[in-house]
């Protein structure tokens, strides 16, 4: 089974969130990034225990510049057998996703799996972006991910339940929890994906469609009212007449 | 301009439903509704009052396979020159919007929190919360999800036309076996009021005071990430980075330290109330109410409390 795991960096998740250039940029500066914990725990880790039992390979694929290529190293030190780096910015989601689908078609996957969203977006929209632009299936917000007969076995999260699917490949799978427990690396792994095969690819020449013009960050919260556990009738009074909520 | 706004039937009205439509109505003159499944023409038609000029329901299509769906809501886009299309942020959308958004080369803006802004931007929730991001559409097509509880549903005019629809959308590639839902409870992301325990609570069984007070105050309920991963609660309530995000008006947290991954999950919601014994837990600098105090004497004086009040508002 040839299975294509598409990572993306994100900060990780106790960077200060700060913006630049007239709250148009966000402040890089002293920010540690990491595999987005979505690619890497649930779609990466679910990819290799595929390929351990079923045989194949696990290439990842990621849209950015060289700075990405730390991010890279470590996914396949967790145990990806190559990688591919499409060499530009990656404008939206909609450009990520049809530079991934360009190497996709070229390519013989049986398998596309993304986390379910980054934690710096949260869009949720490149693995059905690239279903679509591929003609291919997408199951979303799996959390449960076999392969037995011919076709894939799946769990996904549905409005208050789960549903369970079976469907046959290719097909683009994003990844919820539930799907694998996350693998720390180990020397043999980090030694190892130093000489791992990275391939660089030129982007496609396309247009992004959205654009974060700014950012702002949510008015600081007032102190905490403290209540005091044997007067439940002011804080109902409160959340009646100040906050209005009931 | 015309607004096409899509969502699942369901048989009762939904107030997802109706904030999309009002939504759809601010931002453009005409509002069609395009729905599928069982459904209940009676009920459709109210959306009329919320600002929709017609709706067409697509009866025989009963499904929410992503590919059916985007050649389907494509197809209505197109005939009706619908430009724009609005979608209630749920498991649904997350799945047909970005095919959507490839078929139809429309710009997608997924979890909207507010109307587009004088300069066209629209504002979503990125960084799991801890910001705000204005984003502007380039493409001449446009997709919105607006996450549930952004808008407040507005009755602006009367019923509107039920058109029974027909269409040829496809089949599915993926074959759903079974589906597993609980019935009769509130979707915790629709809910406007939710009660939420966490280890404090010590146990399964303990659970009874929480949903006393959820059943008080007309809440769902819902818990930490340790809660469902034990299996104490089941994993469809558990609130946080990876688990389900919501934003209610009110969310009172009882035995729950506040992790920052919990933390994600609840930051947008309007009131938090944190319920702790330990004064130095963290939720306490993220909530706007606090009470120190055991949740198992806490939580039933304080729905005793919402009891008497509720009575006397009566």
């Amino acid at each position: 089974m040839n299975i294509l795991v598409c990572i993306s960096k994100s900060p990780d998740t106790t960077s200060k969130i700060a913006f630049t250039d007239g709250n148009s940029k966000f402040d890089e500066s002293g920010v540690q990034y990491i595999v987005n914990p979505y690619d890497e725990w649930y779609a990466l880790v679910r990819a290799l225990e595929l390929k351990e039992t079923l045989g194949g390979s696990v290439t990842i694929i990621t849209v950015g510049g060289s700075s990405d290529e730390a991010v890279i190293r470590k996914a396949l030190a967790i145990g990806a057998d190559e990688a591919v780096r499409i060499d530009a910015d990656p404008k939206d989601a909609y450009y990520t996703a049809i530079q991934i689908a360009e190497y996709a078609k070229s390519a013989n996957f049986d398998l596309i799996l993304t986390g379910k969203e980054t934690i710096n977006y949260n869009g949720s929209q490149v693995a059905g972006m690239i279903a679509e632009a591929l003609s291919l299936p997408f199951v979303s917000l799996a959390t449960k991910l076999d392969f037995s007969g011919s076709c894939f076995q799946l769990e996904r999260e549905i409005v208050g339940g789960i549903e369970v699917v079976e469907v046959s490949g290719p097909v683009v799978v994003s990844c919820a929890k539930g799907m694998a427990e996350q693998r720390i690396p180990n020397m043999r792994g980090i030694m190892a994906a130093r000489t791992k095969p990275l391939q660089i690819i030129t982007a496609a020449g396309i247009e992004g469609q959205t654009l974060f013009v700014t950012y702002d960050l949510p008015p600081a919260k007032s102190a905490c009212k403290m209540i005091s556990p044997d007067n439940m009738d002011e804080l109902v009074g409160l959340l009646h007449n100040e906050a209005k909520v009931i | 301009m015309t607004v096409l706004v899509y969502f699942k039937a369901n048989l009762g009205l939904s107030k997802v439903a109706t904030e999309i439509v009002t939504y759809a109505k601010k931002i453009g003159e005409q509002v069609i509704v395009l729905t599928n499944g069982e459904a209940d023409a009676n009920t459709l038609a109210q959306y009329g009052n919320y600002g929709a000029s017609k709706v067409l329901w697509d009866a025989d299509t009963n499904t929410t396979d992503n590919q059916v769906l985007s050649r389907l809501i494509g197809s209505i886009a197109e005939q009706e020159g619908a430009k724009t299309i609005i979608f209630t942020h749920d498991n649904i959308a997350k799945a047909v919007a970005p095919r959507l958004s490839v078929k139809l080369r429309a710009g997608l803006v997924s979890g909207a929190v507010d109307l587009p802004n004088s300069e066209g931007l629209v504002k979503v929730n990125v960084f799991s919360g801890k910001a705000n991001g204005f984003v502007k559409v380039s493409t001449e097509n446009k997709i919105i999800t607006l996450l549930p509880n952004s808008i407040q549903p507005e009755v602006t005019s009367t019923n509107c036309p039920v058109e029974a629809i027909k269409t040829d959308s496809g089949e599915s590639a993926i074959k759903v076996l079974t589906t597993k839902k609980p019935e009769g409870e509130i979707p915790l992301p629709e809910a406007e009021i939710v009660v939420s325990g966490g280890r404090g609570l010590k146990g399964p069984e303990n659970w009874g005071i929480v949903e006393n007070l959820a059943k008080a105050l007309g809440a769902a309920t819902a818990c930490s990430r340790p809660v469902a991963d034990i299996g104490w609660r089941p994993h469809h309530e558990h609130v946080g980075q990876t688990g389900v995000a919501i934003r209610p008006n009110l969310y009172i947290a009882a035995g729950i330290s506040g992790a920052i991954q919990h933390l994600a999950g609840v930051n947008g919601s309007k009131v938090l109330v944190v319920i702790n014994t330990d004064p130095e837990a963290p939720f306490f600098k993220a909530a706007d109410y606090g009470v120190i105090g055991d949740v198992f004497e806490v939580l039933p004086r304080l729905t005793e409390a919402i009891e008497k009040f509720k009575a006397s508002s009566n």
